[in-house]
């Protein structure tokens, strides 16, 4: 245990410590902290135009113009209409000049008419064209005489409510609430479980390549070695881990806006449950137990740094496999192809996750689909301290998943 | 017996890399391996560290096998000089003498003690790769002895050394052993051997061909060499019975014989030329001995 704990603190401390390790940190902390303060920031920059952005309104009877701004409150728009005494040749000439954005003339003949004029067409007049219908629709109804009770009846609104069928499936709104937090913590493990094994890879063929390893491993067994490397550089992610995942929340909860407007409507922060934070540690350190086992089984068998990548290339497409499943299922997690994969070990840490993020399941699938990748890991584990064995007293040329063969026959003899 | 070795074979699939190796190394004393590249020398070795299991026979290191538990004890030093490149001298020697389960107090005294024998203590704060060949080599050593082993394995511990290192090693060596370590080490440079083992092994092709103190070694050889130095014309002596060889020297010539017998013949048969300036019987050197027994390529 005492070796262990060495080789653990070898594998930890000196990351740690490096400028690299602590830099990357630090700017993918303050990332979260401008992503949630996104739309404070974007305010900023709107809020200067927001004066410009006045609809001089030109009414001679005086009368509409009241009217016109009660309905636009009533919309609850963003446009500020003022009444003005200006003529229209003076509005053109300002429109122009730049100093004024647009203007409306409001006339009342037969029926109520307005026209729009501003700089180009492309403006956006939603809002002002349904507060002017609004005001048609009640001069109708005055001159149609209606009762009181049949004018509210003809202002009732729709009642639209969707609704699901499935018990597992959250609200729409529910889903997006959940789905930029899901989305943004699947893309954490999908980084980490390549990030971390590729360490360990790198690291396990770098004591192999300086030759290194021969004496570690005269001092220590390769199993020990090779879990307590392990275990050393998984702690060091889960530190790295934690401070992006506490600086996040700090980020959401001081950010000052909900998160619910505009982009984070459907891209939502605001079902920030426990849960989800604990599945996310969960499913990274399986992700990273199991891939990082794989790649140091991996990394034992070169004996140049130059050929971990090549060797690694199988294991980079599972992962990305994994990835790509789980970024097309955010949009519909309840698919089958989904379900299936959520089972399957490599998938599991970013696919099930994803279902758990995303959906009310019932308990005892992310547990059964746990209990699959534990049996994985330790059938790995096993397979790969035997692999490992011998691969690391494995010098030659020929660098390809055929040397698996000649490693446990290596090994096997110890 | 310190360290036993009893009938070890190692073979890798159809291929035997050690064939029937027996050995025994007293406390204490000093073992010499010599082989060609591809002897199965570094193979022995890692069957005696335990890295490799033995096909069929056993290795024994006090009585026991050699497992993880008896790391503090051994000391290694591989063919292939291996160090963390990146990582700086005391940091290196420090964690590896911690795995072989020396405290870090004890580990840094002792690397003190070690680098200014080796006259380098300046080195303690360099990355291993600034260092020349020559001092990478001198901290690989401290780092195979700086856990105080009481068995040490060196493989070719001096190649690539000049000779003022190589004294220098040399001498700590010696000094190392004095305090009563096992030291087994190969070389393929003889004088080496010759200087420091008592005993010693010839390896070729995975077989033992000569093994035996560095006197029996030679005795056992049988073939001796004369020397005479003389100015008359010594070639006709070349068809003495028992003489092997002949070879011409700037003042005389060097006989190889096959017996004692055939010196005396040559003497007789000298004398006879005219006056004798020098006549001596030497013992072969183990150079002759490897060329002779595994031939001339690998010498």
């Amino acid at each position: 245990m005492h070796n262990f704990w060495i080789i653990f603190k070898q594998a930890f401390m000196p990351k740690a410590k490096t400028k690299s390790f602590i830099i990357t940190t630090v700017i993918v902390a303050a990332a979260f902290f401008l992503m949630a303060n996104l739309p404070n920031i974007i305010s900023v920059f709107q809020g200067s135009e927001e004066d410009g952005s006045v609809l001089h309104v030109v009414d001679e009877t005086g009368e509409l113009f009241p009217q016109f701004q009660q309905q636009l409150e009533v919309a609850d728009s963003d446009t500020q209409a003022m009444q003005t005494e200006l003529s229209e040749q003076e509005l053109t000439e300002g429109i122009r000049e730049g100093s004024i954005e647009a203007y409306l003339v409001l006339e009342q003949g037969e029926q109520l008419s307005a026209r729009y004029v501003a700089e180009s067409a492309n403006e956006f007049t939603g809002d002002i064209e349904s507060a002017l219908q609004a005001m048609q629709t009640a001069q109708t109804a005055e001159t149609l005489e209606l009762s009181e009770e049949e004018m509210t009846s003809l202002f009732m609104p729709v009642s639209f409510e969707r609704e699901t069928v499935s018990e597992s499936s959250k609200s729409q709104e529910e889903l997006s609430q959940a789905r930029g937090l899901v989305y943004i913590l699947i893309m954490l493990i999908y980084v980490a479980v390549i990030y971390y094994p590729n360490m360990i890879a790198m690291e396990v063929a770098n004591e192999k390549s300086s030759r290194v390893m021969e004496i570690l491993i005269s001092s220590v067994s390769p199993v020990k070695h090779m879990f307590a490397k392990i275990a050393g550089v998984g702690t060091l992610g889960i530190l790295q881990m934690l401070i992006f995942g506490l600086a996040g929340y700090t980020a959401i909860k001081t950010a000052g806006t909900d998160l619910t407007e505009g982009f984070f409507s459907v891209f939502g922060f605001s079902d920030v449950k426990i849960e989800t934070f604990l599945f996310a540690v969960l499913f990274f350190l399986l992700g990273y137990f199991l891939y990082a086992v794989l790649a140091a089984l991996l990394g034992s068998l070169v004996s140049r740094t130059e050929d971990v990548q090549q060797l690694m290339l199988p294991m980079m497409f599972l992962i990305i496999i994994a990835s790509l499943i789980a970024f097309s299922g955010i949009g519909m997690p309840e698919a089958t192809y989904v379900t299936i994969a959520s089972y399957i070990p490599f998938f599991t840490p970013l696919v099930m996750f994803l279902r758990v993020g995303m959906l009310d399941l019932p308990l005892w699938e992310p547990l059964l689909a746990i209990a699959i990748m534990l049996a994985t890991i330790g059938l790995l584990g096993w397979f790969g301290a035997r692999v490992y064995r011998g691969g690391v007293l494995m010098y030659g040329s020929s660098q390809s998943l055929k040397d698996i063969r000649k490693a446990i026959r290596l090994g096997n003899n110890k | 017996m310190a360290l036993e070795v009893k009938g070890a074979t190692k073979k890798f699939g159809g291929f035997t890399a050690v064939d029937d190796l027996h050995l025994s190394v007293d406390q204490g004393q000093m073992y010499g391996f010599l082989g060609a590249n591809g002897a199965g020398k570094t193979t022995t070795f890692r069957m005696i560290l335990g890295l490799l299991d033995p096909t069929e026979g056993e290795v024994r290191w006090n009585g026991k096998s050699i497992t993880y538990a008896s790391s503090p004890e051994i000391g290694y030093l591989p063919e292939e000089r291996g160090l963390y490149p990146k990582m700086k001298v005391e940091e290196q020697l420090i964690y590896l003498a911690q795995l072989r389960k020396m405290p870090k107090s004890e580990a840094k005294k002792q690397m003190e003690h070690w680098l200014d024998r080796f006259e380098v203590p300046h080195y303690a704060t360099k990355k291993v790769e600034e260092l020349s060949k020559g001092n990478q080599q001198k901290i690989q050593l401290i780092a195979a002895l700086l856990h105080n082993p009481s068995l040490l394995i060196l493989d070719e511990p001096f190649s690539g050394l000049d000779p003022v290192n190589v004294e220098m090693l040399k001498s700590a060596i010696l000094d190392f052993q004095k305090q009563g370590a096992t030291i087994i080490f190969s070389s393929h440079r003889m004088d080496h051997v010759e200087e420091l083992c008592d005993d010693m092994s010839i390896l070729d092709h995975g077989k033992v061909v000569v093994s035996g103190s560095i006197r029996e070694v030679k005795r056992s050889f049988g073939k001796q060499n004369v020397r005479i130095k003389m100015d008359s014309e010594l070639s006709g002596l070349a068809d003495v019975h028992g003489v092997e060889n002949y070879t011409a020297t700037h003042d005389g010539a060097l006989f190889r014989i096959s017996d004692e017998t055939a010196a005396e013949r040559l003497l007789e048969e000298a004398l006879k030329l005219g006056k004798l300036r020098h006549f001596a019987i030497e013992e072969p050197s183990l150079e002759e001995i490897f060329i002779a027994k595994v031939g001339k390529a690998y010498a």
